[in-house]
């Protein structure tokens, strides 16, 4: 299933990170995301990271969702 | 993440719903939204958002469970080749996810095969097995291999090391599917699908992109989803809004894991070690286009190329009385089907939508609706 809750990578040793779930560690691939830093929130599926969280994808989806309250006010 | 709480916050959801409602009020006659994910599936159930949806809007589920969709002939040939190899003096390691293990068949299991003392193991990922075949360089490992295009990357990334570091004992058997692929073959059998939710994390790695045909060659709205209650119900209000005024086109909904571009890194590590294939999807035939296997000049990574067996022809999908097919094509709801909690539960399934964490009877059950 797909763990929708990103993790944060804490260390990289060649191509694997060791990447924190809310406290819950776990060692997990890169080959699918290689320019990823210590301090990235990745999304990871089946031991591999997919897709990076940066700040700034991470402030769109804020102005989004408080866009989301104006617009389910009008129309 | 304290940012994710929106995406649960009741007092949006409740807004969100009336909003729905609103729309479903002038809409003329009514609206199927099919969505392809086991995840949205356990979203939509553990939220019981079809129950606040107006009779007019139907959430259905589709094919969005890929062990279900395994053909029994694969889960049989892999099998077979595991007697192969023991009659021919070699053991084989066999690696699969904890749903795939339990997935019945007419000749077994694979726990079945497990109890009968072969060597099968349960992993969390194909970097388990990659492991397992560094710690026995003298055994042959193998991985057997479903899911759509978020499992196929990992697939491809880690045989990309195998080739790599030419690690020889590391195999794969392929049963990943493409899932934009599988449902224009549903389309085309004139399945009702007003609109679509896209499955989130396949859209990570294909990108809005993947899916964009779908809406230019039969007009179909699709929003890409993520996976909290909010983000569903998001996008079946924006989905509503979209069917009425005739927008088909994706909107990227999930902005915060998808890409348009998807992730092109995975896109062609897929590529470059898989070809596409016409594919079986248990109980739904044959679909042209919708299937991944490992390319020629990889060939001697495919343990079906190393052990050539012949699987028994005409084994039936499904037990007598399993529904599994109307249920995988959005047809039947669990409940429809006589065995659903009864002769069918968890613990002892009939058919391969009770077995998967992914399967709509397995989830349906879990949450207890009915009790
Ligand atoms: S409840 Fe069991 S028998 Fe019925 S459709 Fe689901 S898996 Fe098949």
């Amino acid at each position: 299933m797909c763990l929708a809750v990103p993790g944060r990578i804490i260390a990289i040793e060649g191509k694997t990170a060791t990447v924190d779930f809310g406290g819950v560690k776990r060692k997990v691939r890169l080959d699918l995301l290689p320019n990823v830093d210590v301090g990235d929130y990745v999304v990871v599926h089946t031991g591999f990271a997919i897709e990076s969280l940066d700040e700034k994808r991470a402030l769109e989806i804020l102005e989004a969702w408080a866009g989301v309250g104006k617009f389910l006010e009008g129309r | 993440m304290e940012k994710l709480k929106a995406f649960r916050d009741r007092g949006i959801a409740q807004k969100l719903v009336e909003k729905i409602k609103g729309e479903a009020r002038t809409l003329d006659g009514e609206i199927r939204i099919m969505h392809v994910c086991g995840t949205h599936e356990d979203t939509i159930t553990r939220s019981g958002i079809r129950s606040l949806l107006p009779e007019n809007v139907k959430v259905v589920s589709g094919p969005g469970c890929p062990v279900c969709i395994t053909p029994v002939e694969d889960i049989v040939a892999m099998q077979l080749i595991m007697r192969k190899a023991r009659e021919e003096g070699e053991g084989i390691i066999l690696t699969t996810f904890g749903d795939m293990y339990k997935i019945p068949t007419p000749m077994g299991s694979f726990a079945d095969l497990k109890s009968e003392g072969f060597d099968v193991r349960v992993v969390y990922s194909i970097f388990d097995t990659y492991r397992m075949a560094k710690e026995n360089p003298e055994e042959t490992v193998v991985h057997f291999s479903p899911g759509f295009e978020t499992t196929a990357a990992p697939t491809a990334g880690m045989i990309n090391a195998v080739v790599n570091e030419g690690l020889e004992n590391f195999k794969i058997y392929s049963v990943h599917r493409l899932t934009p692929q599988g449902i224009e073959v549903l389309i085309k059998q004139k399945s009702k699908i007003d609109a679509l939710i896209d499955a989130g994390h396949v859209s990570t790695i294909i990108g809005v992109k993947g899916w964009e045909f779908l809406s230019e060659r039969y007009g179909i709205p699709q929003v890409v989803a993520g996976f909290e209650p909010n983000d569903v119900l998001m996008a079946i209000l924006l989905l509503i809004r979209m069917y009425k005024e005739g927008d088909a086109r994706v909107v990227n909904e999930y902005r915060r894991a998808v890409r348009y571009e998807g992730n092109v890194t995975a896109q062609r590590l897929i590529d470059k070690y898989f070809k596409v294939v016409d594919a079986k999807w248990r109980a739904l035939g044959v679909f042209p286009g919708t299937g991944l296997e490992l390319r020629d000049e990889w060939r001697e990574l495919d343990i079906k190329n190393i052990y050539k067996v012949e699987v028994p022809k005409d084994l039936p999908d499904l037990e007598k009385g399993c529904l599994c097919g109307a249920v995988l094509r959005g047809l039947a709801m669990p409940t429809d089907c006589p065995h659903f909690g009864k002769t069918c539960t968890p613990r002892h399934p009939i058919g391969p939508c009770m077995v998967s964490y992914e399967g709509t009877c397995q989830i349906l059950y879990k949450y207890g609706v009915l009790f």
